[in-house]
């Protein structure tokens, strides 16, 4: 799936419902009426972009500290350990996100959990499997609604 | 405001995303025990109490072609956070925008925004832009690329109180 060579049907369908899916019994015929195909060409297309993991799902984006727990994590990881710190910390299903940065603290990941005492259980327990240092650095206000990204298609 | 244990469920069988089948959600239903109709309006009430931020595709960036992305990190007197983060977030190329707590020595940094961009040039210079616009061109700042994803997936809040299974 070549993204240089999309379309204004593939291009439509990327910008167009990162918010607002329908939520009707058949949203991608929905999404097809909108624009202009039928709902099996839809199918057909989402499936090729998650199969190319343009797509990383299609579901809900949670407000934070709304359905559970949840704080941003980093630590500073020799970088000859690295690989298999992180390898540990995306062990855990609390982990959803895990990113090696530049910075002298390389490894960043957020935890989610239904509720706080877990998340703190979780940055306690990586602590002390790795002997590494755990900045917790909980969300103290978020000023942006994310309502998605708009692609620029030059 | 607290979720009721159906929501819950619904939030568990859904966290993970839609299939690509004609009715999803009544598959969704199928996994949480609920009826589409229940599915459908559960989701909907979730949006409009702002528990669900948002519902749809959520893209990659990077697989999209935005190769370059980086948490822009910044040092706000904490008088002036409030505003600037509000400024920053304002400005359409910052897509998260969020104040967290400094851990001096280690971390001298208040608020955190991410950018992204087809390249490494095109951050930076969008983060000068953004200090520029935003009146922050004085704050001590960092851009920090991720070079690697380890992993990326949607939040599990719900891992611990499962589907009626």
């Amino acid at each position: 799936m070549n993204v240089a060579q999309f379309g204004v049907l593939e291009k439509d369908l990327l910008d167009d419902f990162q918010r607002d899916f329908p939520l009707v019994p058949r949203p991608y015929r929905a999404i097809a009426e909108r624009l202009g195909c039928d709902e099996d060409t839809v199918l057909e297309l989402l499936c090729q972009m998650i199969k190319a993991g343009l797509i990383t799902r299609i579901g809900p984006v949670f407000a934070p500290h709304r359905a559970g727990a949840s704080t941003l994590a980093a630590v500073a990881v020799p970088e000859d350990r690295l690989e298999s710190v992180a390898a540990l910390v995306s062990g855990y299903d609390e982990v959803n996100h895990n990113y090696e940065r530049e910075h002298r603290i390389n490894l960043w990941f957020v935890v989610c959990a239904p509720a706080a005492e877990r998340v703190a259980e979780v940055l306690r327990d990586i602590a002390a499997r790795t002997g590494l240092e755990v900045l917790d650095l909980p969300l103290e206000q978020a000023f942006h609604i994310d309502l998605g990204f708009p692609l620029q298609w030059s | 405001m607290e979720l009721t244990r159906k929501e819950r469920e619904l939030i568990a069988a859904v966290q993970d995303g839609l299939p690509l089948d004609p009715h999803p959600y009544t598959a969704i239903g199928r996994t949480a025990g609920l009826t589409e109709t229940e599915v459908i309006e559960g989701l909907r009430r979730l949006v409009d109490r702002g528990v669900i931020r948002r519902f749809g595709l959520v893209l990659s960036h990077r697989d999209l072609g935005y190769c370059a992305n980086a948490m822009v990190v910044w040092d706000i007197p904490d008088d002036a956070v409030g505003e600037i983060g509000e400024a920053l977030a304002a400005l359409p190329f910052v897509t998260l925008c969020y104040r967290r707590p400094r851990r001096r020595p280690d971390w001298p940094y208040n608020l955190f925004c991410m950018i992204h961009g087809r390249d490494r040039k095109t951050v930076e210079a969008l983060a000068d832009e953004a200090a520029r616009d935003v009146g922050a061109g004085d704050c001590p700042r960092a851009v920090l690329f991720s070079t690697r994803r380890f992993k990326q997936r949607g939040a599990r809040y719900a891992q611990c109180a499962p589907a009626g299974k």
